[in-house]
């Protein structure tokens, strides 16, 4: 298929959510469809919470950090394939 | 006198807790996550007491936990802080049940601090003043235009359902309100589902001026005279003073006896703080409760002599204070600049990790509160406050002159952190004329400076 794959990281050190809180469903799931502007986590580092976007459309291939994981700066966190 | 105190809390206000309760021969336990283990409060401490993992919530904010560790540790009461459980009328109700003191005003007082509307509403019928504005909803521009004749131009029309600024419209007379209204009404609408509308008296260059007071179990309310916090950024407070370059003696007096009014009114013990909202003709209005002690207590404490963390502990003691209205003077002036572990380069972009040098700074009338230490590690987990500088000089431009000397030899490298900033701000020509309002930071950092 000759697809890329983009990686999301972390702009900063943090913990990393899948949900926007403990009671919503996961943003995404791997193998999901995704827009480019759709949000798939969130990092939260010193109560300021950043919203992380897919930045290309595609399928989510790999979320490679648990929830409420710590991470650090450019750490990478989920794998779009583009397309 | 309390004999033994748990402080539910971490960094800063920890140990200015224990210092506090050291000073007064009261033994001190400390509570602490896997981030915090090697802080100075826990190392200070008399006994200090693993509470679980870093996140808030499974540490500071896990109300089990720490009730376990107040049993353990045999303590009579429990210290707050600020932040985390400190307005949180369950927790201090649980502390009750648990037969510890909690120091801070009751449940009840914290309930209704913490329900501002009612409050403020409650409040407006005995008399204080609150920003005036129409009863409720405005459903037409003819509704409109005669509540803003009632509370005069200009008014500002909010959305009912919302806030962040989406569905708010400022109309200097009745044609531009008329105009605004529909507007307003149906950003609302869109914004939040709902294009119910109310309308409030906009206040024109407002001032962020708040009133410490302190009140004991035996009826004696008094204040502290005021802190200036109006040099703040997305609500957040940066810089606070006492007192206020535009506060009077009058203006003190009156804002004053408000605040006791408004503490009496809702049976408030122990330190508490009221907002209020100033006008630049010097009307006042209050804005809410904060039920806990302040970050920026330390300005007051400069100015007036009066440690408000020990006078906690006396009244949560049952004691009277040790201060009656008539004696308390604001003597000089006191500034306080928050340093916070942000990159204000990237928009205060937080800026957790591992601190390298650090070179504190010191001489005369100069107070530094943290719980940094050389090689210690700032953990993402909390707020990104790391510390505060706090001076005082006997008047206004000596004290910015020895904040700028201090901040000029603080140093603390490996992190961000907001100290180029605020040397930036107390250079400002505007801040040093002392005429600002809270639209200051916005202003001073679309200019570039």
């Amino acid at each position: 298929m000759g697809e890329t794959t983009h990686r999301i990281t972390s702009p900063v050190m943090g913990t990393f959510y899948r949900a926007a809180s403990p009671d919503d469903p996961p943003f995404v799931e791997e193998g999901q469809k995704v827009d480019a502007s759709e949000v798939v986590c969130l990092i939260e580092s010193m109560k300021v919470f950043t919203e992380l976007r897919a930045g290309h459309a595609g399928t989510v291939k790999r979320i490679l950090v648990e929830n409420e994981e710590a991470v650090m700066k450019n750490q990478d966190l989920i794998e779009i394939e583009i397309g | 006198m309390l004999t033994k105190v748990l402080i539910a809390n971490r960094g800063e206000i920890a140990l200015r807790i224990l210092r506090a309760c050291r000073e007064m021969g009261i033994a001190t336990v400390a509570v602490y996550s896997d981030a915090d283990a090697r802080t100075p409060a826990v190392a200070l401490a008399d006994e200090a007491v693993h509470i679980g993992p870093p996140l808030s919530r499974k540490s500071y904010l896990n109300t089990e936990r720490i009730l376990e560790a107040a049993k353990e540790t045999a303590v009579d009461a429990v210290h707050p802080g600020y932040g985390f459980l400190s307005e949180n009328a369950a927790f201090a109700r649980a502390c009750e049940k648990a037969g510890l003191t909690f120091i801070g005003p009751s449940p009840e007082a914290i309930a209704m601090a913490g329900d501002k509307s009612t409050a403020r509403k409650t409040l407006a019928e005995l008399g204080v003043p609150v920003i005036p504005g129409s009863k409720g909803v405005v459903s037409s521009a003819e509704e409109a235009v005669a509540a803003a004749e009632a509370v005069g131009y200009p008014v500002i029309v909010k959305a009912s359902g919302g806030g962040g600024g989406r569905g708010m419209r400022i109309a200097r007379n009745a044609a531009e309100l008329a105009s605004v209204f529909s507007v307003a009404s149906a950003e609302a609408g869109a914004a939040f589902g709902n294009a119910a509308v109310y309308l409030e008296k906009y206040i024109q260059r407002p001032r962020h001026i708040e009133i410490q007071i302190l009140a004991d179990a035996h009826g004696h309310v008094i204040h502290l005279g005021e802190r200036e916090c109006s040099i703040q950024q997305r609500y957040q407070k940066l810089i606070e003073e006492s007192p206020s370059p535009l506060v009077d003696a009058d203006l003190r007096d009156r804002m004053g006896r408000t605040a006791v009014r408004v503490a009496r009114a809702i049976g408030y013990v122990n330190a508490g703080t009221m907002e209020f909202l100033v006008d630049a003709d010097r009307n006042y209005y209050f804005m809410e409760v904060n039920a806990r002690v302040q970050v920026e207590h330390p300005v007051t404490e400069m100015v007036t002599g009066v440690d408000i963390v020990a006078e906690q502990i006396r009244i949560a003691s049952g004691q009277a204070l040790s201060i009656r209205q008539e004696d308390v003077r604001l003597t000089g002036w006191s500034l306080e600049c928050r340093i916070n572990a942000a990159d204000p380069d990237q928009d205060f972009m937080p800026s957790p990790g591992e601190v390298d040098t650090l070179i504190l700074p010191g001489g005369p009338w100069v107070r530094v509160d943290t719980a940094l230490v050389p090689g210690c590690f700032v953990p993402p987990f909390y707020d990104s406050l790391v510390a505060k500088l706090v001076v005082w000089a006997p008047d206004r431009p000596a004290a910015i002159r020895r904040m700028a000397r201090a901040l000029s030899e603080f140093r603390i490298d490996g992190i961000a952190v907001t100290i180029p900033f605020h040397q930036r701000v107390v250079e400002d020509p505007e801040f040093r004329r002392g005429d600002y309002d809270t639209h200051f930071l916005k202003r001073f950092l679309q200019s570039g400076s």
